[in-house]
């Protein structure tokens, strides 16, 4: 018993170990800006660097449309799906997994083929660059909106719901918005959460469709060129993905709670 | 009044038949059962009535409206799940008010009717709550408050206790008739359990694959069962297999001993074996006269079971069980002893035949 647990421990400390030495070299690294001391200087330039914000703020905003579109998108199609096309549901994780086995260049390389002339020449404007990589987004986020979508879809009894909400006189919409959306809080959030971070880090697509304005070209430039800056860079997307599971965590812990409690 | 009817309705579902050419009247305010094994189609046709299912033959008319297409938001009919079906994500008095604010309903107007709802199903002090902080008999009772609170022109319950413990069961049984009668509403009630069809229902239908065996209160269905189904299902029953001596006189023989049914065998030869089956409260040890059948046998268990005593007996290869009130002056029969069963000719149901 004792010993086993001892075990316990030097496992736990061993992968603390795999997981924080390599984060705390590369934060003492981001410190040494400054020759001679540790300081700050590093993460000063970074947010003193007007393209830091511009880029990232701009990839926020993507991330912002594409999980907006994302959850209006899949929400309702995998409610329909399980609500009266349950033999689709094979096909359509199929379909959501693609993004896995087709590489990013191989989808941006596909849109920018069919978009950049007629019928549909979205890559000749602005908005139309912008919001064909806000639909690749869509798509690469899609097996992990979907997933956690449709999880969250099996822990309610959907079915049985929406014929409660029907007999009490709700039409679909009231349906969708008064309670699949708000019973799948939960899984909106994860799965909007992962999105974020893909479309925050993502630098295949972008770097082909609008370049170094995006967040991932950015922090890629200046990985090749600036060695301090791009240590602090790696330490503050650590902290805010942190931040960011924190948050959800923090909003979704009594509702999951009660939910397990009402599946007694 | 007709207020509710349901005229040749069918359903199939690929190749299953699930509801044969089912017709009933129900009246305004009548408490109707549908009572059957499972599988025998009572959801579904419950279910045809919500409008979650649309019969593939029939009409459906209720208070003068044909709603046989009408889709279920339109209905305005209450349902119950077994399930209860509570919204997780509203509280107690936002679900019984869902179907008010659906309707657009002034908010002062929703507060009063939930909390009449609230008081009727008597938890007041839970408008609060999410359902998952209740348990499931009070679940249940908020799903029946948010069923009515929208003054539904027919209250549907689909086998809404089956969920519960068998006490909360009697407990909700009881609250669910009292409410029905406070209200004055027009239900139908869909179970498998015989117990519960019996204690509620001012009618019962009894269904059996898709199709009615039989409708009547439940007096006629269980004294006078018209089939040997509707016979055996609701309620206990000693079977006999007796042999006929003569079909006219309603002579029986079983193990070389004699009884009469109260009736002229039909349909049947003399030679015959027939099921015959006697309700195990009509057999008594006291007894006598001409009137009366009895059958000489031997007391094989007796089980003390409180408020009555269990007597199981046997004549040969066949076993009776029949009940008595316990009470401090009985005294119990021996194990082994034997002793003389009666009961009237008209307790014998004939059941089936077999031709030998
Ligand atoms: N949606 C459906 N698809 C196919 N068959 C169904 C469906 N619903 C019910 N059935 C079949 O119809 C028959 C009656 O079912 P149901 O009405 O649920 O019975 P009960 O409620 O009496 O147990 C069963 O054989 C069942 O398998
Ligand atoms: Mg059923």
């Amino acid at each position: 018993m004792r010993k086993s647990r001892l075990w316990s421990w030097f496992w736990i400390f061993i992968g603390t170990l795999y997981f924080v030495v390599p984060l705390l070299a590369t934060f003492e690294f981001s410190l040494r800006a400054r020759k001679g001391t540790l300081s700050f200087l590093a993460y000063e330039r970074v947010f003193k660097d007007p393209a830091f914000w511009k880029s990232f703020g701009f990839s926020l905003e993507l991330a912002v449309f594409t999980v907006i579109i994302s959850v209006l998108l899949i929400v309702p199609t995998a409610y329909w799906i399980r609500l009266r096309l349950p033999q689709l549901r094979g096909a359509v994780e199929f379909i959501t997994m693609l993004p896995f086995v087709i590489p990013a260049i191989v989808l941006v390389f596909g849109l920018i083929r069919v978009f950049s002339g007629p019928p549909l020449p979205l890559t000749d404007t602005y908005f139309g660059t912008t919001a064909l990589l806000v639909a690749g987004y869509v798509v690469l986020a899609l097996p992990y909106m979907y997933r956690s979508i449709d999880i969250g879809l099996a822990a309610i009894d959907v079915r049985t719901l929406t014929e409660a909400a029907q007999s009490l006189g709700a039409g679909w919409g009231t349906i969708l918005f008064k309670i699949v959306f708000p019973n799948l809080r939960v899984a909106i959030l994860s799965g909007s959460f992962l999105t974020l971070a893909i479309v925050m880090g993502e630098f295949t697509m972008a770097s082909f469709l609008v370049g170094i304005k995006a967040f991932g070209p950015y922090m890629s430039l200046i990985g090749q060129n600036k060695t301090y800056e791009s240590s602090s860079l790696a330490i503050i997307s650590f902290i805010l993905t942190w931040a960011f599971i924190g948050l959800i965590q923090l909003l979704t812990r009594g509702r999951a709670e009660g939910q397990m409690a009402g599946a007694r | 009044m007709n207020f509710l009817t349901l005229t040749n309705i069918s359903k199939t579902f690929g190749n299953t038949v699930a509801v044969k050419d089912f017709n009933i009247v129900v009246e305004k305010g009548e408490f109707v059962s549908f009572l059957g094994p499972s599988g025998c189609g009572k959801t579904t046709t419950l279910r045809m009535i919500a409008g979650f299912e649309l019969p593939t033959t029939g009409q459906i008319v209720l208070d003068g409206e044909d709603i046989t297409f009408t889709p279920p938001n339109r209905r305005n009919v209450g349902m119950v799940f077994q399930s209860y079906a509570l919204f997780p994500n509203l509280t107690v008095a936002q679900n019984i008010g869902f179907g008010l604010r659906v309707r657009k309903m002034p908010v002062q107007e929703i507060d009063q009717r939930v909390k009449e709802m609230l008081s009727l199903i008597h938890l007041q002090q839970f408008g609060h709550r999410y359902p998952y902080q209740l348990s499931g008999g009070q679940q249940q009772r908020v799903a029946l408050a948010r069923a009515l609170a929208i003054r539904p022109r027919v209250l549907l319950l689909d086998e809404p206790l089956s969920a519960l413990d068998a006490k909360i069961r009697v407990e909700l049984r009881s609250e669910i008739r009292r409410i029905q009668q406070q209200l004055g509403i027009t239900t139908i009630y869909v179970t498998h359990d015989q117990e519960e069809a019996l204690s509620l229902s001012d009618r019962v239908v009894v269904m059996k694959d898709g199709l009615i065996e039989q409708i009547g209160t439940p007096f006629e269905i269980y004294n006078f069962p018209q089939t040997p189904f509707v016979a055996s299902f609701v309620g206990t029953l000693n079977v006999l297999r007796a042999k006929v001596l003569d079909a006219d006189k309603g002579l029986l023989s079983l193990e070389g001993q004699t009884f009469y049914s109260s009736e002229p065998l039909k349909q049947v030869r003399n030679g015959d074996v027939v099921s015959v089956a006697v309700r195990p409260e009509i057999i008594t040890l006291v007894g006598g006269g001409a009137e009366l059948n009895q059958l000489n046998c031997r007391v094989e268990t007796v089980t003390f079971l409180g408020s009555i005593v269990r007597i199981q007996v046997r004549i040969a290869e066949t076993m009776l069980f029949f009940d008595t009130f316990n009470n401090p002056h009985l005294v119990l029969p021996q194990v082994g002893a034997p002793v003389t069963i009666y009961f009237p000719r008209e307790a014998c149901l004939i059941l089936e035949l077999t031709r030998e």
